[in-house]
């Protein structure tokens, strides 16, 4: 085996540089690419959301208590994953495994036998306004129905109003943008960052220049990590450039640590990164890379959480949906910016990210052709 | 490697794509210093050879080494060692002469670059121009500029493929001296072409049709290897003949050259009477000529039928 080489490993990297600094299309796409997406996507999408995880955190068990989660459950927008402590439930919202949490108070089911006035908690993760806006109607809905103290028959009826408490958590406002242009930084590196390195192996094979490269003692490692480093400079400054659009344009709160955001950053970058320049070794040609990047990049808007609320999906998509780094890079970004959350919280959204650049990473380098055959 | 070795040395090398087999059994020999013209039609696996020998392209069958090393396993030493230039440009049109040369340079780890690169530039003349484009220089420059990188790293065997195709006489006569200054210096040459007056530069040839040697050695042997006795013939109206002349038995082949045709076979006396008495009827005028190589790979040509076909 040839051992890396520091020397050949920057000529490439020097090499890359130089010829994207001389290709004005590429750099067009840099530039073009982010605020084309600003554009496309500043307004909001609408959906309507069921099934969404919901949490419940119920002091005293009691039959009123019992039949307004069954009816939560019945009205298809919330799936009910069962009763945990407060402590769990704040986790769960925090790192978005549940979307709503419903929280009875000690004295639930005695304070409306004795006709006093309750309220029942309900926390909703409003980053993605879309996801919260029909449940917590149907939550409304459901209270007034089960507890209307003037209807006869009802078992349930209480002598005093019950009150639903929404609180909407990290986005009290619901606000689209807030959602939509973090989730956009994601889109917009999945686009620029696969095409871009997609075409970075065919465009030497087009020209010819692969035999050239084939013939020096150049490795498979050196080729394709030389020629991702430029890439991910390019990356950084997309990402900033989102980001000032995002605080001056569109106002939308930063919360967490940016050093921090740009690690994750940084890591997804690599993941797609790696994923292009294998699309670009296993393509024959420059418009085969792109129609593997197409490829990608369709599920990827559609199944992260980008255009729909992840966790209203069905489970197959959302199935598949886990398997993309766009998906788990939504979670850190909102997390990040909306949440102020920090890299404990995340590992769960960032370690599949580093396993899905290992795996790609492996499969690019086996299927790197060191010769013509 | 020690010094009596040979710096090619492969037996039976093949290569098939999908089932079609494009280099059947080459063996090759390259003394040390040696410039070898490989020669044959399009398509007759000249390129493939090439590349099977710079580690480019894993032979199917057959082994050997190149400078020592082993072709199947080693190709690693192999593309460290050698100079490889492609058929077609494939240097990078987007970077400047100087940058291509940098790269080539770093690629191969080469020690003192800046100087190698700044001596590599006087050399070709074109310090001036360093910042030109690869991609805008003219065929000649091009050749001349992918010679430069290729001798960057100081290679000891340079491998050539079709180095001259689309460039001009001057350009040509001036590549070759230069691979001869390289031959003096004890580099080896293995350079495929096309043309029999860069054929006759060469110190050896290997004639290679359909895939399969079908000569090797000096130009002088490998003419007078084929038995072939040739005959210009020349007079007014001569070209329109050339079909009649076809039509006789002893007569293998013809080819035009200028004014003249020259007429070959193998059975020296028939040939000799069959002609002469065509000549007669025609009022034409025939004189013995040397067969040339060109005649000697026509005659090979010929002889060797494409598998395909059969
Ligand atoms: N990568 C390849 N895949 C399939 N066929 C090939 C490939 N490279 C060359 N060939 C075929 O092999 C034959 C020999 O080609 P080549 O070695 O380029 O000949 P030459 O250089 O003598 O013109 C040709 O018929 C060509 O079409
Ligand atoms: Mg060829």
């Amino acid at each position: 085996m040839t051992r890396i080489s520091l020397s050949r490993w920057l000529g490439i990297l020097i090499k890359e540089f130089i010829q994207l600094r001389r290709d004005r299309l590429t750099f067009g796409m840099i530039v073009g690419i982010p605020i084309l997406q600003l554009v496309l996507f500043g307004f909001a999408i609408n959906s309507d959301p069921k099934h969404l995880p919901t949490a419940v955190v119920i002091a005293e068990p009691g039959p009123a208590a019992r039949a307004f989660v069954a009816a939560m459950q019945n009205s298809g927008y919330f799936d009910v994953l069962g009763r945990v402590s407060e402590d769990q439930a704040a986790r769960a919202l925090a790192r978005g495994e549940v979307q709503f949490v419903v929280s009875f108070p000690p004295d639930f089911q005695r304070d409306l036998v004795r006709g006093r006035p309750v309220a029942i908690a309900v926390e909703a993760d409003a980053t993605d306004p879309q996801a919260t806006g029909g449940a917590v109607a149907v939550l409304n809905h459901l209270g007034a129905e089960l507890f209307a103290p003037d209807l006869p028959g009802r078992r349930l009826a209480a002598m005093a109003p019950v009150e639903l408490r929404v609180l909407r958590r990290y986005n009290p406002e619901g606000i689209t943008a807030y959602n939509i242009v973090p989730g956009l930084l994601g889109v917009i590196l999945t686009l620029t960052m696969v095409l871009m390195t997609g075409l970075a192996m065919t465009r030497e094979r087009e020209r010819g220049t692969f035999e050239n490269l084939m013939a020096t003692p150049a490795t498979p490692f050196e080729v394709i990590t030389g020629k991702l480093v430029p890439y991910v400079l390019i990356g950084l400054v997309q990402v900033t450039l989102v980001l000032i659009a995002a605080r001056w344009i569109f106002h939308v709160p930063m919360l967490g640590s940016i050093a921090l955001l740009y690690g994750v950053v940084l890591i997804f970058i690599v993941a797609n990164l790696v994923l292009g320049i294998t699309f670009s070794s296993i393509a024959r040609n420059q418009l085969q890379a792109m129609q593997m990047t197409f490829f990608f990049f369709l599920p990827s808007m559609l199944l992260s959480g980008f255009m729909f609320p992840f966790r209203g999906m069905p489970e197959w998509a959302q199935a598949v949906g886990s398997l993309l780094p766009l998906t788990h890079f939504l979670v850190l970004v909102r997390g990040i910016l909306l949440k102020a959350s920090g890299t404990v919280l995340l590992w769960p959204s960032i370690w599949p990210i580093l396993l899905f650049t290992c795996v790609v990473l492996a499969v690019g380098l086996r299927t790197f052709r060191r010769t013509l055959d | 490697m020690n010094r009596s070795e040979n710096v090619i040395d492969v037996h039976g090398l093949q290569k098939r794509f999908g089932d079609k087999t494009v280099v059947d059994g080459l063996s090759l020999q390259l003394r040390e210093g040696e410039i070898h013209g490989f020669l044959g039609p399009n398509g007759s696996g000249k390129t493939t050879s090439i590349r099977m020998l710079c580690g480019l392209l894993t032979p199917d069958g057959g082994s050997g080494r190149c400078l020592g090393h082993d072709v199947l396993r080693e190709s690693a030493a192999i593309k460290r060692e050698v100079g490889y230039m492609t058929q077609r440009f494939s240097l990078w049109d987007d970077l400047s002469i100087e940058e291509n040369l940098h790269f080539v340079g770093r690629m191969f780890g080469v020690v003192g670059r800046r100087q190698r690169v700044e001596r590599a530039l006087e050399g070709l003349g074109l310090g001036g121009r360093r910042r030109q484009l690869a991609g805008t220089l003219s065929g000649g420059w091009k050749q001349r500029l992918a010679l430069a990188s290729c001798l960057m790293h100081e290679p000891r065997l340079l491998l050539l493929d079709e180095p001259t195709a689309g460039v001009d006489p001057k350009a040509r006569r001036d590549f070759w001296e230069e691979i001869h200054r390289l031959s003096a210096a004890g580099i080896t040459v293995l350079v495929s072409t096309h043309y029999m007056d860069e054929a006759e530069r060469c110190h050896r040839l290997s004639y290679l049709a359909y895939g399969r040697l079908l000569a090797t050695g000096r130009g002088a042997e490998i003419v007078a290897a084929q038995g072939l006795s040739t005959w210009a013939v020349s007079g007014d109206g001569v070209e329109r003949l050339s079909e009649a002349l076809r039509q006789l038995p002893a007569v293998e082949q013809v080819a035009s050259f200028g004014t003249q045709l020259h007429v070959s076979g193998r059975d020296a006396t028939r040939l000799q009477a069959e002609l002469a008495r065509f000549v007669a009827a025609h009022g034409l005028r025939m004189d013995a000529a040397r067969p040339s190589l060109e005649d000697v790979f026509m005659h090979l040509m010929q002889g060797a039928r494409d598998p395909l076909e059969r």
